[in-house]
């Protein structure tokens, strides 16, 4: 495989510099540098993924802190450069704060940006402790604001004044998790069922690949929510968390099956496979040591590519609210808010949440594409 | 020919029998017998419940029985064209949704059109002139389109109509209209309603139709007959056209069997943002009211429309490509 890819120069530079060997790895990481926009996407992917380990920290507020006061206050910003009346400017990390207007149409309270009032921001302001991913206590949040009361939001409020930057942070945590854990679990069924499939062949192979076309000729959303209602209503946050996975896994499995049955039906006339079978080597042995090192990658590519699906599929079936329930948040059950559009005539701000979903899927898709091509020994 | 259309309308029998025993698992997965809720809810209205119409339904039904039993009651029903009840309406089930699929229908399948139309030009376009600045806008294009969801799409053109023009997106026809017979203005009153869902839902399947296109066509374009049709002098559109995009069009056709069940789905999420009179929001009041056999019809006619949809489409590709429609097997 080595020898496969070696450019003339790197056989050159081989017969003088003493033998490198690259492990497999090692070859995979240097094609995939060569797909920029793949590259680009991984630190996306990566960004997201650390945003969404670190949600307690990087949230300025919790996401169930609510104020009365400050009903779909629109979005701060940060500024960095303060001004003062007589011209004269410094670096200073501030937002400003809100005057309120009465609408003379509607005789409804607006909150308007008020450039005047300065409030500082400051990094690592003390906060009440927390438990930073669940076991490690802190008690310092990366940004905010030192003065009591004082409004911060960044991204803008919600219907209940509460700060979407951080229910968006936190809804990066478990719209990202249970594409994982959803890609787990079908990769979990699908590399049983599929793998069975492709190694015994036989009935069994056309048995699941009927269920396979079956399921996957199934229109996906009448029957996610089909499934998705009949979770009864008094479960908890965690037991309908899991109960969703469970649901998009039911789906899920059927493409990474067919893809790991593809594999092994592809690898089990080769050479290595065959003499392996002579050795007298169990198939367990067989499967496990020679088959599936051979395609892992591929495998971790089809998952990756996966991943986006699950992730859309949550965000859609919270959105219409048979998916994961009010006291979660995830970017389905934040977009639920947006679905009026008197709501997003007031309040555009709260479509954010849409815009992380298609910045999440674009990488993830550009990232898989350029796994899976990295993977191919024989691509290009 | 014959043959082949005969063993795809088998296939599509054995899959819609499949079909049936998923939507009716789905009926019968709520906890408790829909029966029991609906006395309840009759009761706490102050109704009074006749024990005679109980035992009525309950051995119309088959409740209390095993699931076979309750199944095949079910789908004979259904074979006779009795959906069954739905217990809010308090109406038969095919009545509530006759007019609402028929909207689905015709949502979905001018969705279809226009993906073909928009995709079949662009498609072409980008593979012909690989590497230009329209191939690479069309790549751009394809990828956000693919990646955007299309509810969500759905809300920002909503904000977007309502904050530029001042109009709310929404709906299949103006009230005047809602009841009306179909007559030129009504039909005009559709279609300047209907772009919207259309456009939505035609985005994703026109993004994922032009990358196929584009690749086969780049396959097909490579071949030596081409180069030969050139040597010989022909016109390059008739080059491209004459044979590559014939040749390319046929795995485009069989692509509606996979891009139906997703444009099914997806007219259901859109319907319930836009508003729109189809049984997309129906499927869903239904769910959370728990009104499971109205939910399971509906469940079962939207599963057959995909699967009607296949065989179309297998029929097609059979009439277009020899290979296939002389047993090329």
């Amino acid at each position: 495989m080595a020898v496969d890819t070696m450019t003339p120069v790197q056989a050159k530079a081989r017969a003088i510099v003493p033998a490198k060997r690259e492990s497999q790895f090692g070859l995979m990481w240097r094609r995939f540098r060569q797909h920029r926009l793949a590259l680009v996407s991984l630190w996306v992917v990566a960004a997201f993924y650390l945003v969404a380990v670190l949600a307690e920290f990087l949230a300025p507020t919790d996401p169930s802190a609510y104020s009365a006061r400050y009903t779909y206050a629109p979005p701060q910003g940060i500024q960095l450069i303060a001004t003062e009346p007589d011209g004269s400017w410094s670096f200073q990390l501030h937002v400003n704060g809100y005057k309120t207007e009465i609408d003379p149409v509607a005789l409804r309270r607006t909150f308007v940006i008020d450039p005047e009032e300065r409030i500082p921001v400051q990094f690592f302001v003390p906060s009440k402790p927390y438990l930073l991913a669940g076991f490690i206590p802190m008690s310092v949040k990366l940004m905010g604001v030192t003065e009591p009361r004082a409004p911060f939001y960044v991204l803008g409020a919600d219907r209940l004044g509460r700060d979407l930057l951080s229910r968006l942070i936190h809804g990066t945590r478990i719209s990202l998790s249970i594409g994982l854990a959803g890609v787990t679990l079908s990769l979990f069924f699908g590399i049983i069922i599929g793998g069975f499939a492709g190694f015994y062949g036989g009935w069994f192979d056309t048995a699941v690949m009927r269920v396979v076309e079956f399921i996957r000729s199934m229109p996906t959303i009448p029957l996610w929510l089909g499934l998705a209602a009949a979770m009864p209503k008094d479960w908890s946050a965690l037991q309908t968390y899991f109960a969703i996975t469970l649901i998009l896994s039911l789906i899920g499995w059927t493409e990474l099956a067919r893809v790991v049955r593809g594999r092994f039906l592809s690898l089990r006339t080769e050479d290595f496979v065959t003499a392996a079978q002579l050795d007298g080597a169990s198939d367990w042995r067989i499967i496990t040591r020679h088959m599936v090192p051979s395609f892992m990658s591929h495998i971790i590519a089809a998952a990756t590519l996966a991943i986006p699906g699950m992730i859309l599929a949550e965000t859609a079936l919270s959105f219409l609210g048979l998916g994961l329930q009010a006291p979660i948040v995830s970017w389905g059950t934040l977009l639920q808010d947006a679905q009026n559009i008197r709501t997003l005539a007031t309040a555009p701000w709260l479509l954010t949440p849409g815009i992380c979903v298609v910045v999440i899927i674009l990488s993830m898709n550009f990232f898989g594409d350029g796994l899976r091509d990295a993977a191919d020994p024989h691509g290009r | 020919m014959v043959g082949y259309i005969i063993q795809r309308f088998i296939a599509m029998l054995l899959t819609l029998v499949a079909v049936s025993i998923v939507a009716f698992a789905i009926i019968q997965l709520p906890p408790g017998d829909y029966l029991t809720s609906y006395i309840a809810s009759l009761s706490a209205t102050g109704d009074q419940v006749d024990p005679r119409v109980i035992e009525n339904l309950r051995s119309q039904y088959g409740l209390g029985e095993p699931f076979y039993v309750q199944y095949w009651k079910w789908v004979t029903g259904i074979v006779q064209g009795n959906f069954g009840h739905s217990f809010e309406w308090k109406r038969p089930v095919w009545e509530l949704i006759w007019g609402r699929l028929g909207y689905s229908i015709l949502l979905e399948g001018l969705a279809v059109v226009v993906m073909w139309l928009v995709a079949l030009p662009i498609g072409i376009y980008a593979a012909v002139r690989k590497y230009s600045l329209g191939d690479y806008l069309a790549t751009i294009g394809g990828f956000i389109g693919l990646a955007v969801p299309n509810f969500f799409f759905a809300l920002i053109l909503m904000y977007l109509a309502f904050t530029w023009f001042g109009t709310t997106l929404g709906g299949l026809f103006s009230p005047e209209f809602e009841n009306a017979r179909w007559s030129l203005p009504r039909i005009w009153d559709f279609l300047s309603h209907a772009w919207a869902p259309i456009l939505v839902l035609a985005t994703g399947g026109t993004a994922e139709l032009i990358r196929i296109l584009r690749a086969n066509l780049l396959d097909e374009l490579k071949k030596p007959y081409v180069t030969t049709a050139r040597a010989k002098g022909l016109p390059e559109w008739k080059v491209v056209l004459k044979y590559p995009v014939r040749l390319a069009l046929n795995p485009l056709i069989s692509t509606i069997g996979w891009l139906l069940p997703a444009l099914v789905s997806g007219s259901v999420i859109v319907s319930v943002v836009m508003n729109l009179p189809t049984a997309g929001p129906m499927l869903l009041r239904s769910l959370t009211t728990q009104d499971m056999y109205l939910a399971g019809a509906i469940i079962l006619l939207l599963s057959v429309l995909t699967v009607v949809g296949t065989l179309i489409s297998d029929i097609l590709l059979a009439w277009i490509d020899p290979r296939i429609r002389y047993g090329g097997k």
